[in-house]
């Protein structure tokens, strides 16, 4: 790729052309491929970077997606919708491009996706992390010259210990309160985290965890998947005999504060997220316990994807990236915010 | 353990550890209940020294400040390798400094000091304080290395004053009364003033009670609730007492032993600052205490907070001031009468002593609060409307049969607050705030229009409902003008009804008044910035006002 480059530069400076992907009302657009990635307005053809609701909507005439994202998908977009899945690594042509999909980390199937036109390699990381985790493919690093990064924690201080240390904690506090004879409600999003904690969970205990209804069906697509997890069964609401004292239940972070938890008297709530870090969210929130667990690159993670791609030019999709941005320029790379976002600005609850 | 688990074998945890674990089991939960269990199941386990420390530090006492913000600061800055603006940009996302440098520098996983509390802060925390720069940079960042975040973050909490925790100090004493099985009232008593956190004060904590006094110690103070319903709901009125609510500061001012002491609601000695007052207090009997507040007084009338705020900020005050801003100390209680606790005997025969103690002094250190009679209500309500002319806040509603409380207990003391003054002004500045709600716009500055520009009037920090907070914060993120380090500067879009409860002329501030407690009454969405309040208008609120002025301005803001 590098030994062609000298044809393509004198291609682009001939005729001017605009950047191969451009943040437009519609999403990352690709005019070169005729597609969209991770849509979120009407189009004809969506690449989708993976199956959370801020990603994948039920907008386009056609899906391309990574092959293990696909019943994620179907769950999530309707079994009747053309989405056509890619084994990872299997370059398909899309108009004037070569699209690829590559192992993101961040939940099971998410890809980073990988454009290429006219010898220009283009990297979207989609949500992404690097830190290890049982429930899904991990995290491959694709050289580029411009990579579309993520940036939802973009500040030093957000370091993570590993999953399996936060996940030490929460088991420990399943302990303590099945001690105190409570139930432990654990808020979690109910694609990916939920499932990272039940697969983590394994070498601690091999007891039967409760899930939300919103919860279970995904992890039953993660169980068919191969995913190897605690044993789990779906809440039965209606079941006024079954008591949950003791038990573990997961659930996700809207169902908090509903009716819903009415069903768990003396319940300890503890909440999974990268927000957890910071004190002042924790206490904001309220919960008994917050466990500083993400799906996303922390700080750390960041800086060491962007060096290890070798691309020469970075771009921001999530807002909050300032000062990612700034210290990328004072280093003498080029570097800017995209003008979108996949949610708001601010503390995110869900952290998807 | 129980069967079917795996768990990592137990390690050894060490004094340090417990009260780190402390500090998150009260940081981790609302419930008061939990909170005190925590405090016992700590004091089960800690030695005499660490527990006389930990009570120390919970009940919201510091040790002085080690090492200034500003030096750690740059010492983090160059520990951590990162830019200056870096960290202070992390620092402004997390808007606390000691929890910021555990962040930043501590090591994930580490295992954390096998010291004790006490070990920590007697031998190596407070010789801090002698040290040369260098040494402790280098002992400090060392600290900083090793520890892991939750030690790194108390250590960093201890070394920068105080830990607040979310516990008051009565819950703390609540925690000590159970673990000692003393009563709560003893224990709080015991744990005021000024005392060394050291074994002999643990032991003396929780000791049988001996009836005993120790000549400076005041009392817990007996605190009001501010009345929200209507006060018919109170009953007949002749059950009640009223006085005016006085705006200065509520003290303690205690005779014993020949001695006289004087202590502020923060159980601060501030004897030294009004020594009109502790002059006057020569002549009480040995064994009296009494509960009042400090006034700035000029012959018949009290003078404005602000002139009462140029006293408080000084240690010693030279001859002009004196004469300038003279004080005395207005009493509305007595707690101890003969060197006798008084304080369960009802409020009316409390007052009676009260009169016949001071009542008839000529001394211009004390005056007596006044009752305010009235034989309804309705006519009480009446004579309420005159507080702002009066510089006070309202009225104070005593029941008759009162005991002294210790702590605030609902249903004995209301204060029936006049209206506050209410204005529509603009959001111009917006700030992150602190703690709970760093990462999110929670600090604000206002402004109203002088000819066409907007002069800021005041700050305020709550009065929105989280959600208002969360609609306001992406709001102000996607309508910055210009950021000064964590400030924002807003589009002059949205208008706010400020409440505050008074208004003076200042030449510290560029709009050339000064608004007292200013808190946001409501969002007005309704408003456009041109709909604000000018300045002129704000002036007008100045006292002296006509007083159906001031009715006609409150009541406009129900409509």
């Amino acid at each position: 790729m590098v030994s062609e480059k000298s044809a393509g530069k004198s291609i682009r400076i001939a005729h001017p052309v605009d950047d191969l992907i451009k943040a437009t009302d519609t999403g990352l657009a690709c005019d070169a491929g005729d597609f969209v990635i991770d849509p979120m307005k009407r189009t004809r053809t969506a690449v989708i970077s993976h199956a959370h609701a801020d990603h994948a909507r039920a907008v386009a005439d056609h899906y391309y997606a990574s092959e293990s994202s696909v019943p994620l998908l179907k769950r999530r977009l309707g079994d009747d919708q053309d989405i056509r899945g890619v084994p990872f690594g299997q370059p398909i042509r899309l108009g004037q491009t070569q699209v690829s999909f590559h192992p993101a980390g961040h939940v099971l199937g998410s890809a980073q996706i990988r454009v290429e036109a006219d010898d220009e390699v283009w990297v979207f990381t989609g949500d992404f992390k690097r830190d290890h985790d049982p429930s899904c493919e991990p995290f491959e690093l694709v050289p580029c010259d411009t990579l579309i990064t993520e940036t939802t924690f973009a500040l030093p201080v957000y370091r993570w210990q590993s999953g399996a240390e936060v996940v030490a904690e929460i088991a420990q506090w399943w302990q303590d309160m099945q001690q105190a004879e409570r139930p432990a409600v654990l808020f979690a999003y109910s694609l990916g985290k939920a499932q990272r904690v039940l697969s983590e969970l394994r070498a601690f205990t091999d007891r039967t965890v409760y899930l939300h209804g919103a919860v279970y069906p995904l992890t039953e697509i993660y169980r068919e998947a191969g995913i190897d997890m605690l044993p789990t069964a779906a809440i039965d609401l209606d079941d006024r005999q079954k008591k949950y004292a003791g038990e573990l239940i997961i659930a996700p972070p809207g169902a908090s504060g509903s009716t819903w938890m009415r069903r768990f008297p003396k319940a300890s709530t503890g909440f999974c997220s990268g927000w957890m870090r910071i004190r002042g969210n924790r206490r904001r929130r309220g919960y008994d316990r917050g466990f500083v667990l993400s799906d996303h690159a922390d700080w750390p993670g960041l800086l060491k994807t962007i060096e290890e791609t070798g691309a020469r030019r970075v771009l921001t999709t999530h807002g909050q990236a300032d000062a990612l941005i700034r210290l990328l320029r004072e280093q003498g790379m080029d570097a800017a915010e995209l003008a979108i976002s996949y949610r708001d600005e601010g503390v995110d609850d869900a952290e998807i | 353990m129980l069967p079917n688990w795996q768990s990592p074998t137990a390690m050894k945890v060490s004094m340090m550890q417990k009260f780190s674990q402390l500090y998150q089991a009260l940081d981790q939960t609302t419930s008061t209940n939990a909170k005190v269990a925590a405090m016992v199941d700590y004091l089960q386990q800690a030695t005499a020294a660490d527990a006389a420390w930990a009570v120390y530090f919970l009940s919201g006492r510091r040790i002085k400040r080690l090492i200034g913000a500003s030096l750690l600061r740059s010492w983090l800055h160059q520990s951590s390798d990162l830019p200056e603006w870096l960290v202070e940009e992390s620092y402004a996302s997390v808007g606390d400094l000691a929890e910021t440098i555990a962040l930043l520098l501590a090591t994930p996983g580490k295992r954390g000091s096998d010291r004790t509390l006490s070990d920590w802060v007697e031998n190596h925390l407070l010789p801090l304080r002698t040290m040369p720069p260098e040494q402790q940079q280098a002992l400090v960042t060392r600290w900083w290395e090793q520890q892991n975040y939750q030690q790194s973050f108390i250590i960093n909490k201890l070394m920068t004053g105080a830990l607040r925790v979310g516990v008051s100090q009565l819950l703390v004493a609540r925690a000590v009364a159970e673990f000692a099985d003393l009563p709560r009232s003893l224990v709080l008593h015991r744990m005021m003033g000024e005392w060394s956190p050291d074994e002999a004060f643990w032991y003396a904590l929780v000791s049988e009670d001996r009836g005993e006094t120790v000549s400076s110690r005041p009392y817990p103070f007996c605190l009001a609730s501010p009345l929200e319903a209507s006060v018919d709901t109170l009953g007949p009125i002749q059950a009640w007492m009223a006085e005016w609510k006085w705006d200065g500061i509520r003290a303690q001012l205690i005779r014993r032993d020949g001695e006289t002491w004087l202590w502020s609601r923060g159980e601060e000695l501030i004897g030294t600052r009004f020594p009109e007052i502790t002059a006057a207090a020569e002549n009480l009997p040995d064994g009296t205490v009494l509960d009042g507040e400090i006034l700035a007084w000029d012959n018949q009338a009290v003078l404005p907070f602000s002139e009462l705020q140029r006293r408080i900020g000084r240690k010693s005050v030279g001859k002009k001031l004196l004469s300038e801003v003279p004080c005395l100390f207005m009493a509305y209680d007595l707690m101890e009468s003969e060197s006798t606790d008084i304080r369960s005997l009802p409020f009316t025969r409390r007052r009676a002593k009260l009169e016949a103690l001071i009542g008839q002094s000529t001394d211009p250190g004390f005056r007596i609060s006044p009752l305010v009679a009235a034989d309804s209500w309705q006519a009480l309500a009446e004579l309420r409307e005159s507080s702002r002319q009066r510089q006070v806040e309202g009225l104070m509603l005593k029941h008759v049969e009162a005991p002294y409380q210790t702590g605030r207990k609902r249903g004995f003391w209301w204060k029936w607050k006049v209206e506050a003054y209410t204005i529509d002004a603009v959001m111009l500045y917006a700030q992150a705030g602190h703690g709970r709600r760093a990462n999110l716009h929670t600090d604000y500055t206002f402004g109203v229009w002088q000819n066409d520009t907007l002069v800021p009037i005041a700050k305020a920090y709550s009065g929105l409902d989280n959600s208002e907070i969360n609609e306001l914060d992406k709001w102000i993120r996607r309508n910055t003008l210009e950021r000064f380090g964590p400030v924002r500067s807003v589009t002059a879009e949205q208008v706010f009804e400020l409440a505050f409860e008074g208004i003076n002329l200042s030449t510290r501030h560029k709009s050339g008044i000064a608004v007292r407690f200013p808190r946001i009454k409501r969002w007005r969405k309704d408003l456009s910035p041109r709909d604000a309040e000018t300045l002129e208008q704000v002036k007008r609120l100045i006292n002296p006002v006509p007083e159906k002025d001031i009715v006609a301005d409150t009541s406009s803001e129900d409509n």
